[in-house]
């Protein structure tokens, strides 16, 4: 970690060569070093009349520069931002560049991950160097062709300049030289100021965008390999059971089938979790994808569920219920005296609030191309984390990793699903297994009832105001899950969260319930729920203390009561403390653009506000909600304020993906919920886990505040403030709390297929 | 089952059963990637291909209903000056995020705009809300079909 993070106290200037190879074997990092050590090394491929200069750039005779965008594209517009990155420092005009995936490899390329919105914060300053160390080489190259020192060289647009004697040469003229030149030490060479940026804050189109409206095969399911057959998978319906009969003879009987067999699994019992191995069940592999699966409508499987079974959502309601009117199991944070703080306060606010467990579903379902051949194993996947399925695929198949390869396609949406192994190990399995190359298609039901959910989670609050208005203390006792005092996967509440820290006496406590579902990151985790009920609860406090919301929490913000604990995990790389004068700051703004308590809405409408700090990003939001004549919710418009940093690298996609983290959030509050029953998912679709649609979503407006602050990520931080904003909105217009989400509960949902 | 497809204008023979939905003959047995597989089920739009210019959902559509009837796919859109348009303003407003429901979304705007070459937000809710955008690009969805639109208004007057 923390490689180009220097300044903040890493290890830059002690570590030796050799152990950052260490650190970067354990932390992914390496990039900068690989680079320095294997500057020719042609990861892209190697075309002739191209010359490689590094790993991430080639340069064409032509003066077309390839760029290789190390990290997965799950829509999230990385594609695009980080070779801009580079091609900035370069100095290239953006119509000049091409992209290409680059091919997983650690050595080379670093950690290839997409997650926490960590892509920028942790590759920012690596790309730009990256850029600028390939600038240097063509600079070099031309000082050496003319003689002149390069102290009077120039470049712009793809062009090195000699200025005293009026030459030119062009990139592509220099490239096959600089290409043999060593790659000058990363940590030297000389960036830009970004005042002179010209393709880093430029709207710039998604590079894939003309293949994609014209419906090139793109995605991990477009992949198509020689000799390819298809697969469809069915898994036990409650994790971790495995195959007690199946009617296999039946199903081979069936047209276009080639193989029908039970995949045994390799999951200990009672571990839960997507990455715990692969799990069992039938595969059925056919001519035709849509051949495997009628064939297999004919399967009966009789499975052993194990003792999970028993589990529904039913029962964790009343669980939480019970565990509500007892102490909490343990302590997450505690500051001064709540007790006497609760005893002395004018007002105390009791409330309940819970939020549902969620599907990421991603509109490509889970999907995965697997070749095993000659001991060899060659995968195409649309993933978020190629090296943890790889891993996954070695330790449980026994293939040495350097014995397979992962290409990483485009994916239509990873949400923080496609961190997870399991197409790849199932696709890899089924491909030894059959003998031949296999397409591993989820069905949507496969992908809805087999994912790693976004935990559910119950908060009982009590507030106490003091004669001032001011909130002096607050507790919280989250009702989660998880077994022995850790918390499931995603379920988890750190100690630091907001208004930790800016109320003299606060309580945190946690109460488990044991959960065999398979929990994960959903967009945003922890801060999806946590935001929710927190900004919702200070919403009502802000009400009962007769403070209208904007004055309440900026007062709230202007201090600190209580020094800051150990340092926060949540959030990327850095994670730095929260620093409430921004928030303040992108608060102000968003209710200024909202016009908060400068306009007057209807009867029947109102504004709510919420904010929150996540993944290094300071957002907040006023929504203007009303209701429909059949008391539906409907929101007219949602402003968003965020503060993510000095530099917007690509101010088009930046804008897509708060309007789309913002929509997603409407979304979930609406009428998104997964129901378990007898251990499994009830939902397995769109009719029952409703998308937001065209007619339900409103106009977005979003502005950025700009910051001293290094770049950070945008996929996730505009998420969480989304929720609250609605739900306070919905109780100004209708003097109605949504405590419990979503606003559409389903009804009698209760029956697992 | 034998069966002679007429798609983007060509005409195609497949041998397959006749409940086969017309979605996996076109991505598994003609190779064309464009229309996507969402839900299945006639729910998410990210399938829509046109017969006879109307926007069907392929997933549920046997391809044994299809008949001689002309199939277009986003493949071959750019032929009907009204996809191509509507492609043109998906590039100019950089409208996706992962793009994978947008070869269907562009579709139905393809139908919407062929029956309402103006049409309002309404308009616009009613036909677009069959296609889900997971990542959620509705506002620039929209605005690109207005621009689309509006382009194809300035044409014609
Ligand atoms: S895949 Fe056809 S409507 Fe969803
Ligand atoms: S752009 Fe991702 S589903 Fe629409």
């Amino acid at each position: 970690m923390g490689f180009q993070n220097s300044k903040h106290g890493a290890t830059r200037s002690t570590v030796t060569r050799r152990s950052f190879l260490k650190v970067s074997a354990a932390t992914g990092g390496g990039l900068m070093l690989s680079f320095n050590l294997a500057p020719l090394a042609k990861a892209l491929a190697n075309i002739p009349g191209e010359s490689a200069i590094g790993a991430f750039i080639r340069i064409g005779m032509d003066g077309i520069v390839t760029i290789a965008a190390k990290n997965p594209e799950i829509g999230q517009g990385i594609k695009t931002s980080l070779p801009m990155i580079i091609a900035e420092e370069l100095d290239v005009d953006w119509k000049d560049v091409r992209v290409e995936t680059a091919p997983m490899d650690a050595e080379k390329f670093g950690l290839q991950s997409a997650g926490g919105s960590t892509s920028i914060p942790r590759n920012w300053d690596n790309m730009r160097r990256v850029g600028a160390a390939g600038r240097q080489m063509l600079v070099t190259a031309a000082a050496k062709t003319w003689r002149v020192p390069e102290s009077e060289l120039t470049t712009a647009s793809g062009v090195v300049m000699h200025a005293a004697s009026n030459r030119a040469l062009k990139y592509g003229e220099l490239a096959t030289k600089a290409a043999l030149l060593p790659a000058p030490d990363l940590k030297t060479v000389t960036l830009k100021d970004p005042k002179t940026f010209k393709v880093v804050g430029k709207p710039t189109k998604d590079v894939d965008g003309p293949a994609m409206v014209h419906g090139k095969p793109l995605y991990g399911i477009d992949v198509s390999v020689p000799g390819m057959l298809y697969a469809t998978y069915e898994k036990c319906p409650v994790f971790g059971g495995t195959v007690a009969r199946a009617n296999l003879d039946e199903v081979k009987a069936m047209p276009g089938v080639r193989h029908a067999f039970v995949v045994p699994g390799t999951i200990k019992p009672g571990e839960v979790g997507l990455n715990a191995g692969l799990s069992g069940g039938v595969a059925i592999v056919a001519d035709t994808w849509w051949q495997a699966n009628v064939a297999r409508r004919k399967l009966r499987v009789e499975w052993n569920e194990g003792p999970m079974a028993a589990q529904s959502s039913k029962g964790f309601a009343a669980r939480a219920a019970e565990l509500a009117k007892q102490k909490p199991e343990m302590s997450v944070r505690s500051d001064g005296d709540v007790d006497a703080a609760l005893k002395g306060a004018v007002k105390v606010l009791e409330a309940s609030y819970s939020y549902p467990f969620l599907a990421h579903a991603t509109m490509e379902p889970q999907n995965c191309t697997a070749h095993f051949s000659n001991g060899k194993m060659e995968i195409w996947v649309p993933t978020q984390n190629g090296a943890n399925g790889r891993g996954m695929i070695a330790r449980t198949m026994g293939i040495p990793e350097k014995d397979i390869t992962v290409h990483m396609t485009r994916a239509g949406g990873g949400f923080g699903r496609r961190g997870s192994p399991d197409p790849m190990i199932e696709a890899a399995w089924i491909s030894k297994e059959a003998g031949a190359p296999v397409k591993l298609v989820w069905t949507r039901e496969d992908d809805m009832r087999h994912d790693c959910y976004r935990p559910g989670g119950y908060h009982n609050f009590k507030a106490g105001i003091d004669g001032s208005g001011k909130l002096v203390a607050l507790t919280d006792h989250f009702v989660s899950f998880g077994s022995d005092g850790k918390f499931a996967g995603s379920a988890n509440m750190g100690g630091n969260i907001f208004p930790a820290e800016f109320v003299p006496n606060l309580s945190f406590g946690a109460s488990l319930m044991p959960l065999g579902t398979p929990t994960g990151p959903l967009r945003a985790p922890g801060s999806n729920g946590l935001a929710f009920v927190f900004q919702s609860f200070l919403d009502e406090i802000a009400h009962a203390a007769g403070r209208d919301p904007l004055e309440f929490h900026l007062d709230l913000l202007s201090e600190k009561r209580v020094a800051a604990p150990a340092a926060s995990t949540s959030g990327g790389p850095q994670a730095p403390a929260f620093n409430p004068a921004r928030m303040r700051t992108t608060l102000a703004l968003v209710a200024e653009k909202a016009g908060w308590g400068k306009r007057t809405v209807p009867k029947g409408t109102g504004l709510g506000l919420a904010y929150y700090y996540s993944h290094q990003g300071y957002v907040a939001h006023v929504a203007e909600v009303t209701t429909t004549s059949s008391g539906q919710m409907k929101v007219n418009k949602i402003w968003v304020a965020a503060d993510v940093g000095g530099q917007i690298v690509n101010p088009s996609g930046a804008e897509n993906q708060v309007q789309g983290a913002v929509l997603d959030g409407l979304g979930q509050i609406l009428g998104q919920e997964i129901t378990i029953a007898r251990g499994g998912t009830v939902e397995g679709n769109f009719d029952t886990f409703p998308l937001l649609r065209m007619h339900q979503a409103p106009p977005v407006e979003v502005h950025f505040q700009l910051s001293e602050s290094s770049p950070t990520g945008l996929g996730e931080p505009a998420l969480p403030p989304t929720l609250p904003a609605i739900a306070n909105a919905y109780f100004a217009a209708t003097g109605q709390r949504l405590r419990d989400v979503p606003f559409n509960k389903p009804r009698d949902r209760d029956v697992r297929v | 089952m034998a069966y002679t497809l007429n798609v983007n204008g060509a005409s195609h023979s497949v041998e397959v059963d006749e409940a086969t939905p017309l979605l996996w003959v076109l991505r598994d047995i003609l190779d064309l990637k464009g229309a996507k597989y969402g839900c299945g089920a006639g729910l998410c739009g990210a399938c829509t291909v046109h017969i006879d210019g109307a926007a069907v959902r392929s997933c549920v559509t046997p391809v044994s209903g299809v008949g001689t009837r002309a199939v277009t796919t986003i493949e071959g859109i750019s032929d009907n000056p009204l996809g191509k348009k509507l492609q043109d303003a998906w590039l100019e407003i950089d409208v996706a995020q992962c793009g994978y429901c947008q070869p269907g979304q562009i579709m139905s705007a393809t139908a919407l705009l062929s029956k309402t070459p103006k049409p309002t937000d309404a308009d616009i809710d009613a036909q677009m809300s069959g296609n889900i955008c997971r990542c959620a690009t509705y506002n620039r969805i929209r605005t690109a079909i207005k621009l689309a639109a509006g382009d194809a208004a300035k044409k014609e007057g």
